[in-house]
């Protein structure tokens, strides 16, 4: 956010909080580790709002729930801003100093009313514009937000819409304010850190735009650099459909489950020329695989570091031998380009650490002795001496103007249904998540014993089971405009009448993302998980005219 | 928030309207209401719901007195009512020995088998009973109804004989305190058929409690009768038959509420002061200066601050607060009126123990009265402050009467002690400045209004001032609670309650319950004061004197003290967790002349057992739990440990060089209650 690639906040900064606001996040259950911080602030006396269309387990803490309508956040994000400029209540000193286009923004968000953001919602006005006063009193005020808000077609919006908020009151570069997306695997950050990303270098240096960083790159290397941006997974499908991508090469991602719409991606990747898969376990994806290259696993089986959600770069250490067969990544990659002819040598972890020290500034003073001794160090780090930093974007608060640095810009967004619209054929919105008990497609956690692991349901509101005609347990039919599946029902007070519920995690038995839609976000490569038009029928209903088209998955 | 006790069914409408008693009916879908459209878009909770987790107890008293038992799918639903996770509901639940957290007939009769009714014959009611209802713990039926019985620690009627609480669930619960017991009257009268009549309040029963003052007098004043057969000046009990517990005016008429009037005058650091004169020391077993306490709340600066009365008396062998609440419950309700006043707490809260039931409901009376008239609310007594009581009932816990574990109690969490520091006085009742007294400690601070305090530190000793209430019970002739001034010696308690019955000699005596530890005949001649105790290392506790002649089985009673503690040991810390089932176990194989080695070997390890507990328990009942088993053993009155001295006193016995017996300095003394 605002320029760097991770949250601006500590979580220890959660407990100090005084607000915090959890937006499409359940954290509770998606983010465990967070939400141990979030208890103690409440415990402390912290309110929280949630934000979410479930009143998830997390939102069942809140002080209040606001149960938004799938895919209207940015409606009820402007109306937030459009009370707290109506009421007086913007940290003019703040916008002023700090920011750039707050006209621009006051006028972009004009149009939504409490009233309006009432309809679009759901949500009582009276309550949107408790929100909105409540988070610009606060003295610290944190928006916390997870899939729920970039798991859309429109995701990188969305994100813009809550960082206007904070811009709007001064809840960023503060201790205790921010803006806290969580990542929901223990390194996704460390793999955005080190470049893992179509567009950027290690440490968010971009391949076309900062040309210092390319050049100290290719210096160092001694080979010319790609100048332009690679394709993000959503395009790489795309050019897999166009032929123009016929070859690839996956380390530790198993996209037959985790992608949207799955009969159409493990369609293409089984129509590559050549596909090899490195990882931990022979995957859904690895058996599609030409070559599949078994590796360590990472966390206890080679030495490195992982980067979590607040920019803190930990060490991991090797604890146990690898079974025979499993090699090291670092191996892997290296004997790689020995055979297509590059001999890289044999370097430790630590001596590649070193090169990327050398190489990206924001990791520069993090050598492995000081990230033994300060048990890891939250980026910008920019020299032996740098302690890190708790919080990012202080900056922004110095009263010098040289300091103060590029102000940030306000941008504004406008409201944009999900693309998967409702109707009469559809008429339910499903939406998806996960549970406490179980990771993703469930590769790490499918194997481990839990005794509250449930298989697979289609969570639905008590009305529409009655509705239907349904009874718990029974197995129906799901279909969307892309694929059916069978799934047995599961009644949920949680959610309200015409909101569905599943989660991924059992592919095996029932390939959730058969359903979804893969239109993903431009600006991110994010395809739209969490709004699906979905209908619910008895297994003896006629199946509906025109499906079939394509395959019809059911396991 | 998140688990549920597996897949309960939904409450029943009864359960719900129960609950509904005590919450009011729910308002929204989320709490357990009808699913409004609305409810889709917005909840309210945290914060707000949370802070009504101290109902938890109470709403488990409403599903308890009216199904008998707390189902899966009521503790659901309290728990969506109060956000309360149905894990730590069920935790709470299952603490409490009056909740029953699986399916249970209707009524339930805990029959008293501890130390006094032991001593008066609870085994031959036991096998009456399980002649009439079968074994312990099975159904039967009776009239119709579902009926169970169950041993239960002690009820705090030891002056009765035997003693049995029925709890009968239903639109009319009802507790009945039975006593003495006759287990043929059991099944007709209450256990089933009719509603019992009313507890109407009256007079306290006159033959069920002897009242007597001994003014330090050598012995001989005879207390035949009620208080006023003992001529002189009753303290504490001077209202106890003289007025009508279910009337302030009869109170007032008797000079109530003037007390309290004379305390505004005074002034917060006026009464204060008047107790420091007084030198009053708390009388729940750890003798701490009550004006300390108090001072250290009133001076507090954070707020609000709050008082709390104990009176969860539950120590075996005691019952003076019964007596107390049950005849002069107006009194009570002004001492803790004006301890409000002093401390600076507009809220009082009065935790009795579940087992009261007649106190409990002359308390309610006297509160509501009090509350009409003006005596308590928002302007007492036109004096421009703010006062009002709160009456929470326990539910079967011996460890409540801890003043921490109390305070966990009303916030609606198990009893558990907590660790101190923080005092109450610091962090008490929901976190704020908190004082917290027993019954007859306030009762004392009326006392010490009416009289003054230096005019009472003038009774007793200097170390012990004023006067002290006794429970006498087991082989006395005449069992009954008496007030002494303090000073006053074994032996003279004893004779003041007639002597041992049939004029037997005196094997040894409990002195404090079972916390507190026995003594020998050589003993008798003690002043019973906190300092003289202490020097013999015995405890005054919470005034227990058991009376055991030499018929007494001294073996049975160890093993019923190490069951108590066994099963009342809340089990936060592992010494008394752990050690309270070994030292069962011990007690056990030796009684049956089966030590592990020799009967030596086993009072070692009875005295490892003794300082782990003593050092590393965090309140009172781990540091003496062992402390009765202890001294018996220095007594040589343990079968099978080889000295058989029975008078050879507190000294070192063959076996005991610990003789000197339990509650060491340190231990706080006492029942647990108020440590130090």
């Amino acid at each position: 956010v605002l320029g760097a690639g991770g949250g601006t906040c500590s979580y220890r900064e959660a407990e100090d909080a005084d607000l915090l606001v959890m937006w499409g996040s359940n954290a509770r259950e998606a983010h465990p580790i967070f939400f141990h911080h979030v208890l103690k602030a409440l415990r402390r006396g912290a309110r929280m709002y949630a934000v979410d269309p479930r009143r998830t387990t997390s939102a069942q803490w809140a002080d209040a729930w606001l149960g938004i309508h799938v895919g209207s956040d940015i409606s009820l994000a402007n109306a937030i801003g459009r009370e707290i400029i109506a009421a007086g209540l913007v940290h003019d000193e703040f916008v002023n100093r700090a920011t750039t286009g707050f006209d621009t923004y006051a006028a972009s968000v004009e149009p939504y009313s409490l009233e309006r953001a009432e309809q679009d919602t759901g949500v009582p006005a009276s309550l949107i514009r408790q929100l909105a006063h409540d988070y610009a009193r606060a003295d610290r005020a944190q928006i916390c937000w997870t899939l729920g808000i970039t798991e859309h077609h429109n995701a990188t919006d969305n994100v813009f819409a809550l960082i206007n908020l904070s811009l709007l009151t001064g809840h960023v570069g503060r201790y205790g304010s921010g803006l806290v997306p969580l990542r929901g695997q223990n390194n996704v950050q460390g793999g955005g850190d080190m470049g893992a990303i179509p567009n950027k270098l290690p440490g968010f240096q971009d391949v076309e735009s900062d040309l210092t960083a390319r050049a100290r790159y290719e210096a160092a290397y001694g080979v010319p650099l790609p100048a332009k941006h690679g394709w993000h997974l959503s395009q790489m499908f795309e050019a897999m459909e166009t032929g123009e991508m016929t070859a690839c090469y996956i380390i530790g991602e198993n996209p037959v489950r985790s992608e949207a719409d799955t009969a159409r991606a493990s369609g293409l990747l089984a129509g590559l020329e050549h596909l090899v898969v490195q990882d931990m376990f022979l995957t859904g994806t690895a058996e599609l695989a030409h070559v599949v290259l078994p590796a360590t696993a990472t966390w206890c089986e080679a030495e490195g570091t992982v980067t979590s959600s607040e920019r803190r770069v930990q060490r991991v250490r090797k604890a146990l031998e690898p079974p025979p067969g499993a090699r090291d990544d670092i191996e892997i990659i290296n004997e790689i380009a020995r055979r297509l002819g590059a001999d890289w040598g044999s370097p430790s972890a630590e001596e590649i650490w070193d090169e990327l020290r050398s190489l990206s500034p924001m990791h520069a003073g993090m050598s492995y002795r000081r990230l033994e001794e300060r048990g890891g160090i939250q980026w910008p780090c920019y020299d032996e001496e740098h302690p890190g930093e708790m919080f990012l974007h202080a900056r922004l608060w110095a009263e010098d103007k040289a300091q103060r640095g590029a102000p940030a810009p306000f941008t504004p967004v406008v409201q944009e249904d999900p693309l998967d619209e409702l109707s009469e054929e559809y008429p339910v919105r499903l939406t998806t998540g996960r549970r406490l008990d179980s990771f993703n497609t469930g590769v790490q956690s499918g194997q481990y014993a839990t005794p509250i692991r449930r298989p697979e349901t289609l969570n639905l509101s008590p009305e529409d089971v009655a509705r239907l005609g349904f009874a718990e347990g029974e197995v129906v039919r799901v279909s969307s405009r892309r694929g059916s599946l069978e799934a047995p029902v599961h009644v949920d007070e949680t959610l309200r009448a015409g909101l569905a519920f599943m989660t991924l995690h059992f592919p095996e038995q029932v390939a959730t993302n058969v359903l979804t839609l893969d239109a993903w976000d431009p600006k991110s490569g994010t395809a739209e998980f969490k709004a699906t038009a979905i209908r619910v029928d008895k297994l003896d209903a006629p199946a509906l005219a025109g499906e079939g088209q394509h395959a019809e998955v059911t396991t | 928030v998140d688990l549920r006790l597996g897949v309960p069914g939904p409450a029943t409408a009864e359960e719900r309207a129960a609950v509904a008693t005590v919450l009011g009916p729910p308002e929204t879908g989320w709490d357990g209401g009808q699913r409004r459209a609305q409810d889709g878009h917005a909840a309210f909770g945290g914060h707000a719901a949370r802070a009504r987790r101290h109902l938890l107890l109470p709403a488990l008293h409403a599903v308890q007195d009216r199904v008998g038992w707390i189902s899966p799918g009521a503790l659901d639903h309290i728990c969506a009512r109060l956000t309360v996770p149905p894990a730590e509901a069920y935790g709470v639940a299952s603490f409490y020995a009056l909740l029953r957290t699986s399916p249970s007939p209707r009524t339930v009769v805990h029959v008293c088998d501890d130390l006094a009714c032991r001593v008066n014959g609870a085994d031959q009611v036991c096998e009456q009973m399980e002649r009439r209802f079968g074994a312990e713990g099975t159904q039967s039926r009776a009239n119709g109804a579902g009926v169970t019985w169950q041993r239960s620690p002690c009820l705090g009627q030891c002056d009765r004989g035997s003693a049995a609480l029925v709890q009968r669930a239903g639109a009319d619960p009802a507790r009945i305190a039975v006593a003495p017991v006759d287990a043929g009257q059991i099944t007709p009268v209450s256990a089933a058929g009719p509603a019992p009549a009313p507890m109407v309040p009256q007079v306290t029963d006159e033959p069920l409690t002897g009242v007597s003052r001994d003014g330090g007098s050598p012995a001989g004043g005879s207390p035949d009768g009620g208080p006023a057969a003992a001529g002189g000046q009753l303290r504490l009990l001077r209202r106890v038959a003289k007025v009508d517990p279910a009337s302030l005016g009869s109170y007032r008429a008797a000079g109530g509420y003037q007390l309290l009037r004379r305390a505004v005058a005074a002034g917060p650091q006026g009464v204060i002061r008047e107790i420091k004169d007084a030198n009053l020391l708390g009388r729940g077993g750890a003798a701490f200066p009550t004006a300390v306490k108090w001072e250290a709340v009133a001076t507090n600066p954070v707020r609000p601050h709050y008082v709390v009365c104990n009176a969860d008396e539950s120590e075996p062998g005691t019952f003076k607060d019964r007596v107390l609440m049950e005849a002069d419950p107006y009194a009570l309700i002004e001492a803790l009126t004006i301890m409000g006043f002093a401390c600076g707490a507009e809220q009082g809260y009065l935790y009795i123990r579940g087992e009261y039931p007649l106190a409990e409901e002359r308390l309610r009376h006297a509160a509501a009265q009090a509350r009409a008239l003006g005596f308590l609310g928002q302007d007492v007594m036109g004096e421009g402050f703010a006062f009002d009581i709160e009456i929470r009932r326990g539910a079967g816990a011996y460890i409540a009467g801890e003043e921490t574990a109390l305070i966990n109690s009303i916030e609606g969490k198990r009893a558990e002690p907590r660790n101190k520091p923080p005092f109450p006085a610091q962090s008490g009742l929901f976190g704020k400045p908190t004082a917290i007294n027993n019954v007859e400690t306030l009762l004392c601070v009326l006392e010490i209004l009416r009289i003054g305090g230096p005019a009472f530190a003038g009774i007793g000793t200097p170390r012990s001032t004023g006067t002290r209430l006794f429970c006498l019970s087991g082989c006395v002739e005449r069992p009954g609670l008496y007030e002494h001034d303090f000073g006053v010696t074994l032996r003279q308690v004893i004779e003041a309650a007639g002597g041992v019955r049939g004029g037997r000699p005196v094997r040894a005596v409990l002195l404090g319950g079972a916390a507190g530890s026995f003594v020998g005949p050589e003993a008798l001649d003690t002043p019973l004061t906190f300092e003289a105790l202490r020097e013999t290392g015995a405890t005054l506790g919470s005034g227990v004197v058991l009376v055991l002649d030499d018929t007494v089985d001294v073996d049975g009673l160890l093993q019923r003290i190490a069951r108590f503690f066994r099963d009342e040991s809340c089990g936060q810390c592992v010494p008394c967790r752990v050690g309270t089932i070994r030292q069962e176990e011990l007690l056990a194989r030796v009684a049956r002349g089966a030590p592990l080695g020799s009967a030596g070997q086993e009072l070692a390890l009875l005295r490892d057992i003794a300082a782990v507990a003593r050092d590393a328990s965090i309140c009172g009942l781990g540091q003496t739990a062992v402390g009765a088993a202890l001294s018996a053993a220095a007594l040589g009155l343990i079968t099978g440990t080889g000295s058989g001295n029975g008078s050879g006193g507190g000294a070192t016995t063959g076996t005991g060089e610990h003789g000197s017996g339990p509650a060491g300095p340190g231990s706080g003394g006492g029942n647990g209650k108020e440590p130090a």
